[in-house]
């Protein structure tokens, strides 16, 4: 591969990460939240499929493979079924409206251009130019988890916020070592399949998985 | 400033204001076949302007200057812009000010004009036309200029002309982040500014839902006639411009005739390919609830920042 296709490609993939962050906050469908998280998690393969390929480095592909399945196949299988087992397809009222969510998040990707500036004038080159991308979606991710009233979206948070972390590991250390990879992609899986319980467990007990009826206690 | 630029830029606006109702005609006829009707003939819209040429004009007693100046204005910006925007050539003689600012600025000052228009008789329907333009053009209008802007970074120079050539000399740079980023903002903006679905519907006089419907309203005759000439030429720029910034194979870098005739095939065949496109989506998409166009619209305006800081950052 070539070093000029292989920086465009690597820039595609990244980019496309970023408007999957970007189409999380715009979509109010849960089914097409989930699905630009699963665009998001195969651009996300592909960056380490691409860098594990370029530095030719079987451990990154094979941690390719692995986020490949977990984030591609089965964490959006996961929330698909928490969709499907309830009667909320639509993030209905987030606190913040989706205009101006859009454009906080453009001020958040600036913010991790700007913060990130230092650390990418270290060691110029394709790969590290990207790594404020990572940065903005792990930002992203936080805002979806503020602002976003549904479990599911609330979920979808917590895996943008877990993207972001992983492209910045992948762009910044050309991956860590597999078996690290494989805690982590465990204790997120873990953690979805913990809030899923939750998720069931609120359904069965209010009736809905808006988070704004958690705050009173009650008998 | 040479002759045969002069000579070029004359000939592809002719080209447009010729090619542009047939243009209409041609997604008018494409989405009528796709929803199983027999569609009219692409000469339709010819026929409706020389139609409506032969009328009597007739003015609202409350209407006044702006009323008259709009559709003039309407169609000098048109022709103006048609002229800016290389549809055959890079080395046309509007060269020097074939700019992105200036094209922006001479399609808003058009805008304008039908927005004061339409609020200018004093009836309802007008001023809520109006209103509900404006609303869409400030966030269309900067989205324009943004998303060029992310291609002129790349280009070094905020000249249409240069950015084409730019483009032609480095292939590569169209399957980058920025250009397919800044190519779906500008496609939605595309939507949005010409009043296609899902923003404004094309094809009815449902009060609720109209916008450039609502401003020309009170028009008749000749006046009805420029302004809807206008608006096909309006959608032809912005055709001209997806397709020639993005796909610039085709086009001249001279001004010989002969390469020139060939540019006008090519540019005719991408902007027909573009509307036959675009009236396809429009058959299976439904209008957007007027509340939530500034979102769609916002989206992307994101779209287009995002293009910038990647063509700043990436590249």
């Amino acid at each position: 591969m070539s070093e000029t296709l292989f920086v465009q490609l690597l820039d595609l993939a990244v980019g496309l990460v970023l408007v999957c962050a970007f189409v999380v906050l715009w979509r109010r469908g849960l089914g097409a939240i989930v699905h630009a998280l699963t665009v998001q998690g195969v651009a996300l393969a592909a960056v380490a499929f691409l860098l594990g390929v370029h530095e030719e480095h079987a451990e990154l592909i094979g941690a390719a493979a692995l986020v490949l399945v977990l984030k591609g196949v089965v964490l959006p299988r996961v929330l698909l079924r928490i969709i499907r087992d309830s009667d909320e397809t639509r993030e209905v009222e987030p606190f913040v409206n989706v205009t101006a969510s859009l454009l906080a998040a453009a001020g958040l990707t600036l913010l991790a251009y700007a913060t990130s500036r230092d650390v990418v004038a270290l060691d110029p080159g394709p790969e590290t130019s990207a790594i404020p991308i990572g940065i903005a979606v792990a930002l992203i991710g936080f805002f979806v988890l503020a602002t976003r009233r549904k479990a599911v979206t609330q979920i979808v948070g917590f895996l943008l916020l877990d993207n972001g972390i992983a492209l910045v590991a992948f762009l910044a250390t050309a991956g860590v070592p597999l078996i690290v990879e494989l805690g982590v992609a465990l204790d997120v899986l873990l953690a979805v399949f913990i809030l899923q319980v939750l998720t069931t467990r609120m359904r069965a007990k209010f009736g809905v998985t808006d988070l704004n009826q958690l705050r009173e206690l009650r008998d | 400033m040479s002759v045969a630029g002069l000579a070029a830029a004359v000939c592809q606006t002719a080209l447009v204001v010729v090619v542009a109702p047939f243009v209409v005609g041609l997604m008018r006829w494409v989405r009528a076949r796709l929803e199983g009707r027999a569609g009219p003939p692409l000469t339709q819209p010819w026929r409706d302007i020389r139609k409506q040429m032969a009328k009597e004009r007739i003015v609202p007693a409350t209407a006044s200057w702006v009323f008259t100046l709009a559709p003039l204005v309407l169609v000098a910006t048109a022709v103006v812009a048609t002229g800016i925007v290389p549809f055959l050539t890079t080395r046309s003689g509007l060269d020097e000010i074939g700019d992105l600012f200036a094209l922006v600025y001479m399609l808003l000052l058009g805008t304008v004009f039908l927005a004061l228009a339409g609020l200018d008789p004093g009836t309802a329907f007008g001023g809520m036309g109006s209103s509900r333009e404006m609303t869409i053009a400030a966030v269309a209008e900067p989205t324009i200029l943004v998303a060029i802007f992310a291609l002129s970074v790349t280009a070094g120079s905020s000249n249409l002309s240069a950015i084409v050539t730019s483009t032609l000399d480095h292939p590569s740079t169209v399957a980058s982040p920025e250009t397919m980023l800044a190519f779906a903002a500008l496609a939605v903006v595309t939507l949005a500014e010409t009043g296609r679905l899902p923003v404004d519907n094309p094809s009815t006089h449902l009060e609720l839902t109209m916008i450039h419907e609502a401003m020309i309203l009170e028009y008749s005759g000749p006046d009805l006639a420029l302004v809807e000439l206008a608006a096909h030429m309006r959608l032809v720029v912005f055709l001209g411009l997806l397709s020639n910034l993005f796909v610039p194979w085709g086009i001249a870098t001279t001004t010989h005739p002969l390469e020139l005739l060939a540019a006008a095939g090519a540019v005719c065949a991408k902007i027909a390919v573009l509307g036959i496109v675009i009236a396809t989506f429009e058959v299976f998409v439904a209008k957007v609830r007027l509340f939530r166009v500034p979102e769609l619209l916002a989206a992307s305006f994101v779209l287009a920042f995002l293009a910038v800081t990647a063509s700043f950052y990436l590249a």
